[in-house]
């Protein structure tokens, strides 16, 4: 009988860059090569960490962009904040060849794999699109016919991460529906969504209630407690509703 | 500053610790008795490591941080950590 081995600690390893893509004006996917790759799940991240000539660290996490499926390679897309410590540097500096240490892949739990079924919904806040975007690739990579929905809420049409992909999945694929809401500009002619996100529009969005949709949320802090309070307001089950917050970790 | 976070974002720091996928690891709160997976929980980074709380009591169950090649763990919150070791 096989025996499942056990994770074993993580621990840093340095990973080159092998390609860079920019995805908006703010955000930008990095291509990693990680020597010790043990393969990751739709939905988990990576820890980065940068040190200093003078010895100072500074940890961040980020989410991963790509599917298992092109494993060992590793994607991330790290959105620039201004004033942040790690950002500028990864969408600024980093280049081709360049070596990046990280650890990972970490989290089993807010994971979505094509056996897990669904019907899924997905919300993402900004560049909360990325894990859920993993997730949508991997649907694709399999050939999974599980419906989903991907309700996503971007400032502007410009800041749509991987905004053209998703039309081409949209496009391609009757089971898949993306829906965008913009929340401070919209192109003339916009035919979407043009507020923030409220029970009212996940009512029209998310799928009945009594389908028990698997629901993953992810954005900034604010953005997701509201998504999550409302779909429980809705009669959504919490149990099926997963979140990950980010923001500024106050690591200065 | 800090800002509230899901216990995902702590795992990273537990798995240089603890060789299990920590995520799904089950907490029992002191405070409340509630239980729930680490990546259900609350967590607030800081500067000087990672605070996690119950979201049911905001009972303080872990905090870790790695200083000067030394990890510091206070689990003073759990009652019971259930680790699946399938995971």
């Amino acid at each position: 009988m096989e025996r499942r081995t056990l994770l074993g600690r993580l621990s840093w390893q340095l990973g080159e860059v092998v390609a860079t893509h920019p995805e908006t004006a703010r955000a930008k996917s990095i291509t990693l090569a990680p020597p010790n790759w043990r393969g990751h799940r739709a939905g988990q991240h990576v820890d980065v960490r940068l040190t200093a000539e003078d010895g100072y660290q500074a940890e961040r996490s980020y989410s991963i962009a790509s599917p298992p499926e092109e494993a060992p390679r590793v994607t991330l897309t790290v959105e620039r904040l201004d004033d942040g410590e790690v950002s500028p540097y990864l969408t600024e500096e980093l280049r081709v060849g360049d070596k990046l240490e990280l650890r990972g892949p970490i989290g089993g739990y807010f994971v979505w794999e094509a056996r897990m079924g669904g019907p899924l919904l997905l919300i993402a806040g900004g560049s909360g699109i990325v894990p859920l975007m993993a997730m949508l690739r991997h649907r694709a990579a399999t050939g999974s016919s599980v419906p989903a929905r991907l309700l996503y809420s971007s400032r502007t049409f410009e800041e749509v991460i991987y905004r053209e992909e998703l039309e081409r999945l949209d496009e391609a694929d009757r089971m898949l529906e993306v829906v965008h809401t913009l929340t401070r500009a919209h192109p003339p002619g916009w035919t979407g969504y043009a507020r923030r996100i409220n029970t009212q529009m996940l009512r029209e969005v998310a799928w009945p209630v009594e389908q028990r949709p698997l629901t993953f949320i992810c954005g900034p802090t604010p953005f997701v407690e509201t998504a999550a309070a409302s779909l429980v307001e809705l009669g959504y089950e919490p149990g099926r509703i997963k979140t990950e917050r980010f923001g500024p970790t106050g690591e200065t | 500053m800090e800002n509230k976070l899901d216990g995902n974002a702590a795992a990273g720091a537990l798995q240089a610790i603890f060789p299990f996928d920590m995520t799904l690891v089950q907490v029992t709160c002191t405070g409340c008795g509630a239980s729930d997976v680490i990546g259900a929980l609350a967590a607030y980074m800081h500067g000087m490591g990672t605070v996690i709380r119950c979201p049911s009591c905001d009972t303080v169950l872990i905090r870790v941080a790695h200083m000067k090649e030394r990890y510091w763990l206070d689990m003073r919150g759990v009652r019971v950590l259930q680790i699946s070791a399938e995971a």
